[in-house]
C-alpha cells in the first residue's frame, strides 16, 4: 500500500511555496542566463573562435543550463526538507502514514520538476539570444531527468544531514559550485593543458556536461556512453547514501 | 473497556545517552481522557512522541488499537491526532491550506464540509483565508488542534493544550475536549496543573524523571491530594506542644514560634474549627494564620516516598 495522497500532498506544497516565490524561482536564472549570454556571448564571445564548429555563444548553452539544473536540484530539495525540521512543521510528516520513500518522492519530485522548470526557461530565454539545435532531442530529455532526479536526492541528503544554515551552504558552495564551473560549461576540455585534462576526468560534471552538449550538437569530449554511465553511477550513490539514511532514521527523528 | 493503546516495557535513550523514559508500562481505555501530570523534563512530551513515531523508542512495545506503531505503522499513526507543544506552522499558508494539507497526508480524500465543521467548531471559520502569520499565538493553537482533527482520529493527543491560552479559550478548550470524548474520541493530554488534569481528564498519570510513578482515577487522586496546609505563628516560642493539642498531630516549625497543621480539604469535618477553639482554650495567642495547598513539588515528593 502507497499512500499516493501524501506524496501528492508534499508534492503540491512544495510546488506551491515555488509559484508562492514565482519572481525568485524564475527571475532569477533568466536574469543570470541572459547576464551571461551579454558576457560571455555577445562582449567576450565574438572574440573567441568557434568549438568544434559551434559559434562560442551557442556551445555554452548546455552548459549553462546543467549548471542551473545542478545547483537548483541541489539548492531546492536540501531546502525544502530542511525548512520543516528548522521550523518544527516536520512533526506532522513524521507522525502521518507516511513511509521515508514516500516523503522522499514528495520532496525529490518537487524539488526536480522546479529544476526542470528552469531548465527549461533557460532554453528558451537561450533561444532568443543564439542558434539553438537540439539533435537527438530523446537524449537531452534523458539528461535532464536523470541529473535533476540525481542532483535533488542528493540534496534531499543534505537537507537532512544538515544542523545549520551553513552546512546547508557547505557543500553547494565549497564543493559543487567549483565542480560545476571547472566542468567545462564554458570551454572544452580539449582546450586544457594535458595534466588538466586529466585531472578533469575526476570531475563528474565533466561527463554531464560533455553528454548534455552531445545531445544538442552531436560533439562531445567524451563518449556519450561514458556520460551516461557516469551520472547513473552518481544516481546510485546517492540512492545507497538514502538506503543507508533511511535503515538508521539518522536526524529524522531523535 | 478495551484498550486503545498499551505500552509495555518502554525505555527510550537519547543519542546523548540520558535516558527520558524508564520501563514505562501503560494502558489507555478506549474512549476515555487521559491526563498526563509531570513536571518540567519528566518526559511526557518524549512518551507521546514514540507513540506518534516523531521518537524512535528504544526497547520496549506500543500498541494502538492493536497495531505495532514501528511494523505496522501506517494502521498505527492513521487513528492518531497529535497536537503538539511548540506552536510550529507554515507562516504563509492559509489556515484552510493548512488543514487540508493535513488531511491529505493521512492519505484521506477530500472532506470540505468536514473540514468546515471542523473550523467551525474551533472560531476559526472567519479566519481560513487567512495566511497563519496573520492568527495570534491562541488562534494558531487552535490551526493545530484542527490539523489534528483534520483526518478524523479516534484518538487524540495535546500535548500542553492550554499553555500559552487565556482564560476563555481555556474554558473552552476544556468544553472541547468533553465534547469530542462524547463522540467517542479518546484523549490524551500533559499538563503542569493539577487543576487542570482535575477538571479535564478520567484518570491521571504522574510521571517523573522519565517513569510513571502512578496511574489513578481522577477523583481518587483528587482526595489523595486536596491537603493543605495551616501555618499558625504564635506570639511567644513554645517549648513543646501542649498536652491537650496532642490529638491534632501538630509540628514545630520556626525555632519554635509556629505550629503547622496538615489537614485534607475534601473532607467534611477537616479539624480546623477544633483546633482553633482548642488553641484559644489552651491560652496560646496566635499572631497570624497562613493556609496553603501543597505544591506539585511536594505532592511529587510525596509520591515518591510513599
Ligand atoms: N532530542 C533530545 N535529545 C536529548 N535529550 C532530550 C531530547 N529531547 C528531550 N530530551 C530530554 O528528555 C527529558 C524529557 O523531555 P520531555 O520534553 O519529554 O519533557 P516534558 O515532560 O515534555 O517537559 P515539559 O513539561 O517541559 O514539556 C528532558 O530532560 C530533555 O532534556
Ligand atoms: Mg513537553
Amino acid at each position: 500500500m502507497i499512500n499516493f495522497r501524501a506524496i501528492l500532498a508534499i508534492y503540491n506544497f512544495e510546488m506551491a511555496r515555488t509559484f508562492r516565490t514565482l519572481g525568485q524561482s524564475i527571475a532569477s536564472p533568466v536574469i543570470s542566463t541572459a547576464l551571461y549570454f551579454v558576457v560571455f556571448g555577445s562582449a567576450i564571445g565574438s572574440r573567441i573562435e568557434d568549438i568544434d564548429g559551434i559559434s562560442y555563444g551557442s556551445f555554452i548553452v548546455p552548459g549553462l543550463i546543467m549548471l542551473t539544473v545542478l545547483t537548483q536540484s541541489i539548492s531546492n530539495a536540501s531546502f525544502g526538507i530542511y525548512f520543516p525540521r528548522f521550523t518544527g512543521t516536520i512533526y506532522e510528516i513524521l507522525s502521518a502514514p507516511i513511509s521515508f520513500v514516500e516523503i522522499l518522492l514528495g520532496y525529490v519530485g518537487a524539488a526536480s520538476t522546479k529544476a526542470l522548470m528552469v531548465g527549461i526557461i533557460i532554453l528558451i530565454t537561450s533561444a532568443l539570444f543564439v542558434d539553438i539545435q537540439i539533435l537527438h532531442p530523446f537524449w537531452m530529455i534523458l539528461f535532464l531527468f536523470l541529473t535533476s532526479f540525481t542532483f535533488s536526492l542528493f540534496g534531499f541528503i543534505i537537507g537532512i544531514w544538515a544542523d545549520g544554515f551553513e552546512k546547508l551552504q557547505l557543500i553547494p558552495l565549497l564543493i559543487v559550485t567549483p565542480l560545476a564551473f571547472l566542468g567545462g560549461s564554458f570551454y572544452s576540455i580539449k582546450m586544457l593543458p594535458p595534466l588538466w585534462q586529466k585531472i578533469s576526468f575526476f570531475n563528474p560534471v565533466v561527463y554531464l556536461i560533455s553528454g548534455f552538449r552531445w545531445s544538442f550538437y552531436g560533439k562531445a569530449d567524451i563518449n556519450v556512453g561514458i556520460s551516461l554511465m557516469a551520472i547513473s553511477l552518481i544516481l546510485f550513490l546517492c540512492i545507497t547514501a538514502v538506503a543507508v539514511i533511511f535503515k538508521t532514521g539518522y536526524k529524522l527523528k531523535a | 473497556m478495551s484498550h486503545v493503546i498499551e505500552i509495555s516495557n518502554l525505555n527510550k535513550t537519547y543519542d546523548n545517552d540520558f535516558k527520558a523514559l524508564k520501563d514505562i508500562n501503560l494502558s489507555i481505555k478506549s474512549g476515555e481522557i487521559f491526563a498526563l501530570l509531570g513536571p518540567n523534563g519528566a518526559g511526557k512530551t518524549t512518551l507521546i512522541s514514540t507513540v506518534c513515531g516523531i521518537v524512535n523508542p528504544s526497547s520496549g512495545t506500543i500498541r494502538v488499537n492493536g497495531h505495532n506503531v514501528i511494523s505496522d505503522f501506517r494502521k498505527a499513526r492513521e487513528i492518531i491526532g497529535l497536537v503538539p507543544q511548540e506552536l510550529t506552522t507554515d507562516a504563509f499558508e492559509t489556515v484552510w491550506n493548512t488543514v487540508s494539507f493535513s488531511r491529505s497526508l493521512f492519505g484521506k480524500p477530500k472532506n470540505p464540509k468536514y473540514i468546515e465543521e471542523v473550523l467551525k467548531n474551533l472560531s476559526l471559520w472567519d479566519k481560513k483565508d487567512n495566511k497563519l502569520m496573520t492568527l495570534s499565538g491562541g488562534m494558531k493553537r487552535r490551526v493545530m488542534i484542527a490539523k489534528a482533527l483534520s483526518h478524523e482520529p479516534m484518538v487524540l493527543f495535546l500535548d500542553e493544550p492550554t499553555a500559552g491560552v487565556d482564560v476563555e479559550l481555556r474554558k473552552s478548550m476544556w468544553e472541547m475536549v468533553h465534547k469530542l470524548r462524547e463522540s467517542g474520541v479518546t484523549i490524551i493530554l500533559t499538563t503542569h496543573y493539577i487543576e487542570e488534569a482535575e477538571e479535564m481528564s478520567d484518570r491521571v498519570g504522574v510521571i517523573t524523571n522519565g517513569e510513571i510513578i502512578l496511574t489513578e482515577e481522577t477523583s481518587t487522586l483528587m482526595k489523595k491530594l486536596g491537603k493543605k496546609e495551616l501555618k499558625i505563628d504564635l506570639r511567644s516560642t513554645l517549648e513543646k506542644i501542649p498536652e491537650e493539642l496532642l490529638k491534632y498531630n501538630l509540628s514545630l516549625t520556626n525555632e519554635n514560634q509556629s505550629l503547622i497543621y496538615f489537614y485534607d480539604t475534601q473532607e467534611e469535618n477537616n479539624g480546623v474549627a477544633d483546633l482553633i477553639n482548642d488553641l484559644n482554650s489552651s491560652g496560646l495567642k496566635c499572631r497570624d494564620l497562613n493556609t496553603r495547598q501543597s505544591s506539585l513539588e511536594e505532592i511529587f515528593v510525596e509520591l515518591v516516598n510513599q
